[in-house]
């Protein structure tokens, strides 16, 4: 597994955790209320399980996984992958901070570093994607 | 295929049909709708999309050991006990607790969550050491 995947898998397992751990108070608190702003708590856990743990997760197996090219740079240029795990993470961090905080302007920027890793993503992985047997 | 990997997949796929079947419910005109959203919700991403992760990556990520190439099978076991018991609680109690029918589901669903955290945190904590070059 190479070092980025690894950074990926590790970063995506710490938001599994924490999402998980957001998550478990809001539903223990519907169940027995003992703090009733924990349901501020709600844009995070979402943020953290769909983009910090499932998405990075999966992108993070796929830089392992996709067929190589041969050559000196078998997974092409990495600087796009490691970028989109940059953004990926800024834009995760910023959008739960500004929920919780309530900095509406900055949920903008947060979604918007998001969909640019993936965009980043795309670019440094798209010509990956192909048939090992069509050479 | 490890047999951990086929239950966590099998029942990922039954739920997804369990999801599914809620979501034909709630479109049904009058049908009771109390609590059961967020029931649809968790089954759909967390008892098919993130179970189904689970078993695969128990199969896929590198070997713990030659030993014990999937880490301790009883924590797999243990992690995929604890995550279907724990949305099962969560599935009958919700509505109820919504509904105000059952005096006691506020304490299953504190169960529940407890459950759920714990799955989480396991396959978390096992993933962790899997996590690593040649």
């Amino acid at each position: 597994m190479p070092g980025l995947s690894r950074f990926a898998v590790r970063v995506s397992l710490v938001y599994l955790g924490l999402g998980l751990t957001l998550g478990a108070l809001i539903l223990a608190n519907l169940g027995v209320p003992f703090a009733p702003l924990i349901w501020t708590l709600l844009p995070a856990h979402i943020e953290f399980m769909f983009f910090g743990w499932m998405t990075q997760f999966a992108l993070g197996i796929a830089f392992w996984i996709l067929p190589r090219f041969p050559g000196s740079h078998p997974r092409g240029d990495e600087r796009w992958s490691q970028a989109s795990f940059a953004l990926l993470n800024g834009g995760v961090l910023i959008f739960a901070g500004a929920a919780l905080l309530g900095a509406d302007g900055l949920t903008l920027l947060g979604r918007s570093l998001e969909a640019t890793a993936l965009a980043a993503f795309v670019i440094g992985n798209w010509r990956r994607v192909y048939s090992l047997r069509a050479g | 295929m490890p047999r951990i990997t086929r239950w966590f997949v099998k029942t990922g796929i039954v739920m997804l049909a369990i999801a599914l079947a809620i979501g034909v419910y709630q479109q049904v005109p009058g049908a009771w709708q109390a609590g059961v959203f967020p029931v649809y919700l968790h089954v759909l991403v967390f008892g098919w999309l993130t179970q189904f992760v689970f078993g695969i990556a128990i199969w896929m990520l590198p070997k713990w050991s030659s030993a014990l190439p999937r880490g301790r099978e009883w924590v797999n076991w243990g992690i995929y006990a604890s995550l279907n018991a724990g949305l099962v609680l969560r599935m009958v109690f919700e509505p109820l607790h919504d509904a105000q029918l059952v005096a006691w589901s506020g304490t299953m669903l504190v169960i529940s969550a407890t459950l759920q955290w714990l799955a989480g945190i396991s396959f978390a904590w096992q993933a962790w050491t899997r996590v690593k070059g040649r």
